[in-house]
């Protein structure tokens, strides 16, 4: 789960690294009694949206007089902002974060994350801040600096230093950059979070050390145990489609293409989407239905995929293993019956009881069309989707 | 041989009492594993199953003989459960629990790390579909009936794309030694590589599947392991051809974040390492068939 950047600040202030002074925004008026009340003569307005590359975006507006301020406001409030983060679709900005300026003397980069061929939390920093770190990583790796931290003991003091040196700041900000680098680690193990990312980390005129940006990510698995964490989410910034689709325990990501698809197992969605890519055709979404996919489970994915004006087609592949075949051919004949489907139906059954399965989707006299195999599966789904695009040219001319 | 089990190893079930734990520990008893017991804190004692309750592992060790282990418990509650499993002396356990916190995780690697290599517990998943040497013991929740006792190894990040694997080599009348779902969550007990290894001492697995998905450094990991370390040929496939980057793909782990993790890079990869990439998900099959026409 990710949150915000004012959200991510207001934590990580809450650990000790200092913060510029700011202040929260929904509409004009509130952004410049925001800035009167923060002082001086230069602010940051900040769209708040879940993805990194604001500024180049236009996300993030610099203003000096509060006329400015309100002008920024008004044009980043509502406004949609494509990032590479966010995808063609872009996310649209509800918030806004006022923020004083600060007097930047030298950006730093800095992150926590979680390296899973360590195992580890690994501290990542580089004094070149303020870049893109992929970037970064690709054409200067000599600029960044890794330091892997042992669980057991946690982030110690002379890791911390090293990581000051490597960043190149002065010995007198030595204890202020290790109470900032312990508190990042902090708030990394205590909140169960993925990711901390700090761009740029920045040593100010006055020589203190101000996080300009901050970025947190949390471990979805444990948001059990993260109530405070948890009431951060906002979904405004979530795609509709998933977020219902979490609510039902199903999971779903919603893609380009035509041919929906209902599919148990993370792994064999996967790997049935690549199916019909190679057969010719695209897939709409990944929808993995679990384990117990009840006859009432069915109808809400099959609700899921169709809510997509663009599905032209629908293919539906189950392994049981758990699951039962004929569970599951009940439930399909009872959702396309209930939800009175129109675009063509393919479904592959395979495994647990697949014989009454095949039998009751045989029996039911609906159109559905059946293959034996993966591969028939795929290439039925994608003719079938060219034959309805066929027709609606036919229509259409 | 197989590897990790067989018909002898004695097996207890940890959350033996709860509705999934009993079914499937009866699936696992019908299947013909030797199911000596379970363990359920507070409920020692008690017979479940036609079999033995004990209130810790330890005492299922002591009593039963326990060898290995299978959890279902809830995510909260599993890491602990999987420590206490090390800590009595058990040599293998697979975790099934789906959601356990990747910290947990971390937590639980760097505490079995400090076992002596000899005494230290195998932990196979979470997040997994379990472990089956076919014909001989089922230590998982997958359908036992798709397998074909054979020589070639299955390793895999899903369940059930596991499933249409063993499915593809039955109706190519080709069986399997051992089968292990590694599972599909960011930080899992064993990788691809420690699996592999397995693979290579055994004397019955004359080919090994791998089945990888997006994400992760594993695959690369396991495909230098192959060129290095093994005398016996592999054959992979990769799923997520067409994932998107940066999305999370049911797997807590099937996630595009760096450069070397997607489908395409990693089949790249491992081409180069020497591995025989089954091309699309229905040619698992095949394309083991044809590697096993060559020895």
């Amino acid at each position: 789960m990710d949150i915000h950047e004012y959200q991510a600040k207001e934590i990580l202030a809450g650990y000790g690294i200092k913060i510029a002074e700011g202040g929260l925004a929904y509409s004009p008026e509130e952004a410049v009694q925001r800035s009167r009340e923060i002082g001086g003569n230069v602010w940051a307005v900040k769209a708040q949206i879940h993805s990194g590359a604001r500024g180049k975006a236009g996300g993030i507006k610099i203003c000096k007089t509060h006329d400015e301020v309100e002008a920024a406001a008004e044009h980043l409030l509502g406004k949609r902002l494509v990032t590479h983060q966010t995808g063609p679709a872009g996310k649209v900005c509800y918030r806004l974060y006022i923020e004083a300026g600060t007097d930047i003397a030298k950006e730093l980069y800095l992150s926590f994350l979680i390296d899973r061929e360590h195992e580890r939390i690994v501290m990542v920093g580089s004094a070149q801040g303020g870049m893109d770190i992929e970037e970064l990583a690709e054409n200067n790796p000599e600029a960044i600096k890794k330091i892997h931290i042992e669980p057991a003991v946690g982030l110690q003091d002379f890791q911390a230093r090293e990581m000051a040196f490597a960043l190149g700041l002065p010995a007198t900000m030595l204890s202020h950059v290790v109470k900032t680098l312990k508190g990042c680690y902090r708030a990394m193990r205590e909140l169960d979070a993925n990711m901390i990312e700090i761009n740029p980390l920045v040593i100010t005129g006055s020589g203190e050390l101000v996080a300009l940006d901050a970025k947190m990510g949390f471990d979805d698995n444990a948001l059990f145990r993260q109530q405070k964490v948890a009431e951060l989410r906002d979904k405004t910034q979530e795609d509709p489609r998933e977020m219902a689709a979490a609510d039902r325990g199903l999971s779903y990501v919603g893609l380009d293409g035509d041919i929906g698809c209902m599919i148990n197992g993370a792994g064999l969605a996967m790997a049935t989407m690549d199916m019909i890519k190679l057969a010719g055709g695209e897939p709409a979404n990944f929808l993995d239905v679990g384990g117990g996919a009840s006859a009432e489970r069915t109808e809400k994915a099959f609700r899921l995929v169709l809510a997509d004006q663009n599905v032209k087609a629908m293919l539906v592949n189950i392994f049981a293993g758990i699951n039962r075949c004929d569970w599951i051919a009940e439930g399909v004949v009872h959702a396309v019956k209930k939800i009175d489907m129109k675009i063509p139906l393919i479904v592959r059954l395979s495994g647990t009881n697949v014989e009454q399965g095949r039998k009751i989707i045989a029996e039911s006299g609906l159109p559905i069309i059946t293959a034996e195999t993966l591969a028939e599966a795929a290439e039925k789904a994608v003719q079938a989707r060219n034959e309805v695009i066929a027709k609606e040219q036919a229509g259409a001319n | 041989m197989a590897i990790l089990i067989n018909e002898t190893t004695r097996i207890i079930v940890q959350g033996f009492t709860g509705k999934i734990g009993s079914f499937h520990a009866q699936d696992m008893i019908n299947y013909g594993s030797n199911v000596v017991g379970g363990v359920t804190p507070g409920k020692g004692g008690q017979k479940h199953l036609d079999r033995p309750v004990f209130n810790t592992v330890k005492e299922a060790v002591e009593q039963a003989g326990a060898e290995a282990s299978i959890i279902f418990v809830p995510p909260a509650f599993a890491a602990d459960s999987i420590m206490e499993a090390a800590d009595a002396g058990i040599k293998y356990c697979v975790a099934i629990t789906d959601g356990i916190p990747t910290q947990d995780m971390m937590r639980i690697k760097i505490y079995l790390s400090r076992f002596p290599k000899e005494q230290r517990m195998i932990l196979t998943g979470p997040n997994c579909a379990g472990t089956i040497s076919p014909g001989r013991a089922m230590l998982g929740i997958m359908p036992g009936h798709i397998y074909q006792q054979g020589n070639v190894g299955i390793v895999g990040r899903s369940g059930t794309l596991g499933y249409e694997a063993a499915d593809q080599m039955k109706r190519l009348n080709i069986g399997v030694s051992t089968s292990v779902g590694i599972g599909g969550d960011p930080i899992n007990g064993s990788s691809h590589r420690d699996i592999l290894e397995k693979f290579e001492q055994d004397p019955e697995t004359k080919v090994v599947m791998m089945i990888g998905e997006i994400g992760g450094p594993q695959e690369v990991e396991a495909g230098i392991f192959a060129k290095e370390n093994m005398t016996k040929p592999v054959v992979a496939y990769i799923a997520g051809l067409t994932a998107p980057e940066g999305r999370r793909m049911g797997h807590a782990g099937a996630i595009i974040s760096s450069a070397g993790e997607s489908a395409a890079e990693k089949v790249a990869i491992l081409k180069e390492l020497g591995v025989t990439i089954a091309p699309t998900p229905s040619a698992m099959g095949e394309t083991i068939a044809a590697v096993l026409a060559k020895l």
